[in-house]
């Protein structure tokens, strides 16, 4: 995908409609679509910096009871770790910093990946009835 | 659905209905320079009126935020107004929701400016 607004609409779209495929129900849905929201604007904005040359790749997939979702760009990377808390009072009032904060919030599971270049995000969550 | 803002006075206080998604890029950028509009006017008592505000992701919340630091900044009040499950959930876990003042009556929510 480009690394576009329009993207991060459309993947934001794409990830309801594979939940919805999934079984999620209407809340666990919005929750699963934000995150993937989420994870589509750290690759976009934070990642490729709305570089047209460079892309974003976002996959879906069930495997192991789990709904996997993977976004993945070319820039530069992120160590999530250097990331402040959002919560922290300090932090609290600043405008920006919540991404993946929110995207830990609405999914089981979020790994990162360091690849050469950008970074890979794995965003899990357990499939329903599993 | 794409964000549109549109304002009113009710006893001195300025109110903005604000209706669709803040959302990283239109939406943000619509509620950020409202904002700015409104405290160049010297409008410093501000409501936003959130109840037809269907979504926000973390670049609407960063704007809600910036939109509150700066009426303070000013020496002004913003409040928030009717907020949808949606949007009270997301700032309850993000421990915003007791840093605004929020209220669900627009009667009450006007009265609650200070009335200087």
């Amino acid at each position: 995908m480009e690394s576009t607004l329009e993207s991060v609409n459309r993947a934001e779209e794409m990830a309801d409609q594979a939940a919805a495929q999934a079984g999620f129900d209407e809340d666990a849905r919005g929750g699963i679509a934000m995150a993937v929201r989420e994870a589509m604007i750290n690759a976009v904005m934070h990642g490729n910096g709305y570089s047209p040359d460079k892309r974003v790749n976002l996959s879906f997939e069930q495997s192991g009871g789990n709904l996997v979702i993977t976004v993945t760009d070319e820039g530069t990377g992120v160590n999530p770790d250097e990331v402040p808390d959002p919560l922290a009072p300090e932090n609290l009032m600043k405008q920006s910093g919540r991404g993946i904060f929110l995207m830990r919030a609405f999914m089981d599971e979020v790994k990162f990946r360091k690849l050469e270049p950008g970074t890979e995000i794995t965003l899990i969550k357990r499939l329903p009835g599993h | 659905m794409s964000m549109k803002a549109s304002t009113r006075q009710v006893d001195g206080v300025t109110i903005v209905d604000l209706s669709g998604r803040i959302t990283l890029g239109e939406g943000s950028v619509i509620l950020r320079d409202t904002i700015k509009d409104l405290l160049g006017k010297g409008n410093k008592k501000i409501l936003l009126n959130l109840g037809d505000v269907s979504y926000i992701d973390s670049s609407g919340i960063g704007e809600l935020v910036s939109a509150f630091t700066s009426v303070q900044r000013q020496g002004g009040e913003l409040k928030l107004l009717n907020l949808t499950k949606k949007v009270h959930d997301l700032l309850q876990i993000t421990k915003l929701y007791t840093v605004f003042d929020v209220k669900d009556d627009e009667a009450t929510a006007v009265g609650a400016f200070s009335k200087v």
